[in-house]
């Protein structure tokens, strides 16, 4: 176990290495920052004097260990838009907005797909099974962006009943919530029904129906607690694809968080801030994925490598 | 004398039509026409079948309505764009731009990915271990965001949507292509055909590739659809094909601020993306259940 725990943690590391490695050249490929910061007529004087102030003259691999260093005391520079902000402090200021997005939609999937996965497996075969396998292909084919315009159209435009961007109360999160949900509640549901389905056949059900208990408390209660185990080492997955899904969402509603930052600042080419954005939540993806392995390899200790 | 009459069947109870049809009820015929008709006829028929060109607009035609609604014309069925451009037109187009890239990078992804997969499994291994620890990495990291940046570095055109689509593909059949020649690899006639004088590079591709085939038609069909949504979420962000083309992702970003004025601008090619990914899915689940059922948790 410490073994299988020691060789992911390596490799997660590796991961985060060779993604910083990707950000720093990409980030350097794409022109130089100095064209965008001096207007046309600028002399060659003050390019050079741009470039020694931000440390543009030194090799590339010398950039890049400074960066590496920098980066791990959390210091990504300061930001090239906004004067006199750091990457990171724009980061924090918009990640509480990012948080609040992801959980609640995080909450929506989970108080949609839990029901209609139980009701799925409850009743195989029936109009809710039907039901449920149409959420699971529509959450498969319907692209987020695409789902947020309509909803902002029909909800927003249509009947005026929400907000249709920006940030505020909880009228503000609904649309962009289900926008950003809607892909995990099929992947909840489908492996909420599935395992339900694998728990109701075993005998402990078989013994809890035989003592009398109400059909309703030995699904809600008995199946469901031990079905939940799988959808539970998933939502960690799903925390991560929920960060990187806000991007889409986050452009559709103009919501004020991460996902705007980092789509505004590849625009305005700002190094600094797509730096950040974009280690940070490679780092939470990762990470995310690492507790998930061992968590199964926790839970099924077949995993666990030789 | 008993008059002699013949019945004749309508025409649906004629046996050859039945059995033709009980033949042809066995096929996804749903899927397969939905397909054919939003993506793969407009794709390769695109210059015959658009009622105008999809680049070129008259602004005094600007932002009409689809045929049904009121100010709407049979001229322009679907309505218009902001420039006057026929969005029937554009779709049409934007069919063949999705299907273009999506099959050059699954096409390209899936040759790089299925070589080291081969090579990985057969030879095993240190070799082995690099390449499995890179598709490790690879599956590893937010595909999104890379792609961001990625595009956002080297500009906006075909080529780089292509190239980072192959880097997010090439993994998986890695992947699935390594395992399935662990398994192949201890058959008999490997061990034969070794006997025998074969080359490792005659036995990977002309003895192991053809037992993967049919797994690697599956996983292409299931990610046709993965990598339509993908490339036009990236050209909706503004990081995908370059503005001027008749994606589908960029059509609906065009529409997004005009959602208040002209719903149909967005609403239409947003339509096509999912009726497509739609019937490739429903189609790669049809093939998996009977090309390779193993593959259920893909």
């Amino acid at each position: 176990m410490q073994r299988f725990i020691a060789i992911r943690v390596l490799q997660s590391l590796m991961a985060i290495l060779v993604m910083s490695m990707i950000v720093f050249g990409l980030a350097r490929l794409s022109g130089n920052p100095i064209d965008v910061m001096l207007p046309l007529e600028a002399e060659q004087a003050d390019y050079d004097r741009l470039s020694k102030h931000w440390g543009l003259d030194k090799p590339i691999t010398t950039q890049y260990f400074i960066f590496i260093k920098k980066a791990l005391q959390g210091d990504f520079g300061d930001s090239l838009k906004y004067q006199g902000k750091s990457a990171m402090s724009l980061v924090t200021e918009r990640l509480p907005a990012t948080l609040e997005l992801a959980g609640f939609a995080l909450l929506i999937s989970a108080i949609l797909a839990l029901p209609i996965g139980v009701l799925a497996a409850v009743a195989k075969g029936s109009s809710w099974d039907t039901a449920a396998k149409i959420i699971a292909l529509l959450g498969q084919s319907l692209p987020a962006f695409w789902l947020g315009i309509v909803l902002m159209w029909v909800f927003a435009v249509m009947l005026d009943w929400l907000p249709s961007s920006g940030r505020g109360g909880l009228r503000h999160l609904i649309l962009p919530a289900i926008t950003l949900g809607w892909f995990q509640v099929a992947v909840i549901m489908r492996l909420v029904r599935s395992s339900m389905l694998e728990v109701m056949d075993s005998e402990f059900v078989k013994l809890a129906r035989v003592k009398g208990i109400p059909e309703w408390k030995v699904i809600w209660k008995h199946c469901l607690r031990n079905a939940s185990i799988a959808p539970l080492t998933v939502f960690a997955i799903i925390a991560g694809s929920l960060l990187t899904g806000s991007v889409v969402t986050e452009t559709v509603f103009t919501w004020p968080g991460i996902g705007l930052l980092v789509v505004d600042a590849v625009r305005s080419r700002d190094f600094q801030v797509v730096q950040a954005v974009v280690i940070l939540f490679a780092g939470i993806f990762i990470l995310c994925n690492l507790l998930v392995d061992i968590l199964y390899a926790y839970l099924d200790p077949r995993i666990r490598y030789q | 004398m008993p008059q002699l009459t013949t019945r004749i069947l309508p025409w649906y109870a004629v046996p050859w039509v039945i059995d033709g049809w009980q033949k042809v009820k066995r096929y996804p015929l749903i899927p397969l026409a939905l397909l054919l008709f939003v993506m793969v006829i407009p794709a390769i028929f695109a210059p015959w079948v658009a009622p105008h060109d999809a680049f070129l607009g008259s602004l005094s035609d600007r932002l009409q309505p689809p045929v049904w609604q009121s100010g709407g014309t049979s001229e322009h069925l679907l309505g218009t764009d902001k420039l006057g451009r026929d969005m029937l037109s554009r779709i049409i187009y934007g069919a063949r731009v999705s299907l273009t890239v999506s099959l050059i990078a699954i096409f390209v992804g899936g040759i790089i990915g299925t070589a080291l997969g081969l090579i990985s499994g057969y030879f095993g291994g240190r070799t082995d271990s690099v390449i499995m620890r890179l598709v490790d990495i690879s599956l590893a990291l937010p595909t999104i965001l890379l792609a961001l940046v990625l595009v956002a570095a080297v500009g906006p055109s075909f080529g780089t949507v292509i190239t980072v689509l192959i880097v997010l593909l090439w993994a998986r059949y890695a992947r699935l292509v390594r395992g399935e020649t662990l398994a192949i690899k201890e058959l008999d006639f490997i061990a034969r055909a070794r006997v025998a004088g074969a080359s490792h590079t005659r036995i990977m591709f002309r003895y192991m590739f053809p037992n993967v085939v049919n797994s690697l038609i599956v996983l292409a069909t299931l990610q046709v659809g993965y990598v339509i949504l993908f490339e036009s979420a990236l050209s909706f962000l503004g990081a995908g094909l370059p503005r001027a083309e008749p994606a589908w992702g960029v059509m609906v970003a065009d529409g997004r601020e005009l959602i208040v004025t002209a719903w149909w601008v967005s609403m239409f090619p947003g339509l096509a993306i999912m009726l497509t990914v739609l019937s490739l899915n429903l189609l790669g689940d049809w093939l998996r259940d009977h090309l390779d059922p193993k593959l259920r948790n893909l």
